[in-house]
């Protein structure tokens, strides 16, 4: 594998492919911090199982656009050798896990959405995108229901979880914002049936976060204004951190295999 | 297929289906329901092997076995292809290899996989004593595909059998 940087083509199909494919590595980059951190033994384990569904995720679908870009790239040239411009993942999954509650809610916050995302594309004109659907969608309903369990719990729990849980929902609220964004190139592949339209889930989001955050005790911030950038490729600093991590080893030792 | 292709099929098939899930022994993909399809093309054989889960860290080893004791069967040349569709579900699993789980100690899938609701109850039938007063511990186990539950009745921790 050599050493440069690729930025492949940006055509609407690719774009939408590598959005939801970002989105999935950077979270289970994210989740798989926790390896060995986590509160509990049993929340280790989850936590880990988590970021191995997403990174799994994220191989099928590198896997698929390294088909369609046709330049006869693999799932690791889109993994490795983008810089942190070229990734398309939403703001969201590249914050910091801060503690267990911030981890909790942005795991919340993300499944809530991309489980119904995955649900409807599915049923995507694209055979292999629905088939990579059909499979995650049986995982993303796993991580929606442990994450909102345990929402629930520490919203509903001492006066120093609630404080916790509250006060992360608050910082990250502004990053939902994104996931409903529809751009020129997510309206081409809406067009063409290949994705759904994210606008259109956006009631039952907001239902299944009523239902959670009412039990969890928790307020649904007010504020309607929305970070924005990731689809295009402007992230906050935590992405090219998360990078250096990610990609060192086949920055120093390009191709490396084991 | 000619009535060769037909019997080299079956040879291979015979070969793949002893193949063991590296993680939980017991089961050969055949009971999984990992193994979907033994086919032949051109002479050459083809294994069709399906993920769990996604990030399934077993699929590689599963590929290499498979490979592997179709060599022994005499059958040097074969192609593991890995299939997505239709999405692995553990209606597939047979009810041999549901009893050889519940006899290595882990709870097999409980009924037909169907979405449930978001905090949907489940029942789950302790594998050591057979008790019904069970309690979920983790929704996730030592496995992408278990959890972990503990029996109230006989007080044991056992792993069980994600139905999906």
């Amino acid at each position: 594998m050599p050493t440069t940087s690729i930025s492949p083509a940006a055509t609407p199909l690719l774009t939408c492919v590598l959005r939801r494919a970002d989105d999935a590595l950077i979270l289970g980059h994210r989740l798989s911090e926790w390896c060995g951190h986590a509160p509990m033994l049993e929340e280790d384990i989850a936590l880990a199982n988590i970021a191995l569904d997403c990174v799994g995720q994220a191989r099928s679908l590198y896997d698929y656009a390294a088909v369609v870009d046709g330049g006869g790239l693999t799932e690791d040239d889109f993994a490795y050798r983008r810089e942190a411009g070229a990734f398309r993942n939403c703001l969201l999954v590249e914050q910091p896990n801060g503690d267990f509650a911030a981890t909790i809610v942005r795991q919340v916050l993300f499944s809530a959405f991309i489980d119904p995302y995955f649900r409807a594309l599915a049923a995507s004109a694209d055979a292999t995108l629905a088939a990579v659907a059909a499979k995650a969608e049986k995982e993303t309903a796993y991580h929606l229901r442990h994450s909102a369990e345990w929402l629930i719990r520490l919203g509903d729990g001492t006066q120093e979880s609630r404080a916790r849980a509250q006060a992360a929902l608050d910082e990250l609220w502004p990053y939902t914002g994104e996931l409903f964004e529809v751009d020129d190139a997510e309206a081409a592949v809406i067009a063409a049936g290949i994705a759904p339209d994210p606008r259109g889930l956006a009631a039952a989001y907001d239902a299944t976060l009523e239902a959670v955050l009412g039990q969890a005790t928790l307020t649904r911030p007010a504020g309607a204004w929305m970070q924005t950038g990731g689809r295009l490729g402007r992230h906050s600093e935590h992405l090219g951190f998360i990078l250096a991590d990610l990609q060192y080893l086949q920055r120093a030792h390009p191709g490396a295999t084991w | 297929m000619s009535a060769a292709d037909d019997a080299l099929a079956r040879t291979a098939r015979a070969a793949a289906a002893t193949v063991c899930d590296p993680e939980i022994p017991v089961l050969t993909i055949a009971d999984l329901g990992v193994l979907r399809e033994v086919s032949v093309r051109d002479g050459v054989v083809e294994v069709a092997i399906t993920p769990t889960y996604s990030g399934c860290p077993a699929m590689d080893v599963i590929g290499l076995e498979v490979q592997t004791a179709l060599a022994r069967a005499g059958i040097a040349q074969a192609r593991v292809r890995l299939v997505l569709s239709p999405a692995w579900t553990t209606d597939w699993m047979t009810d041999a290899g549901k009893e050889k789980l519940r006899a290595y100690g882990i709870a097999p899938p409980a009924g037909k996989a169907s979405r449930r609701a978001l905090f949907g109850e489940e029942q789950v039938t302790c594998p050591l004593c057979g008790s019904t007063r069970t309690e979920r511990i983790s929704e996730f186990g030592s496995t992408a595909c278990k959890a972990l539950w503990r029996c109230t009745a006989c007080r044991e921790p056992f792993d069980s059998f994600k139905c999906i």
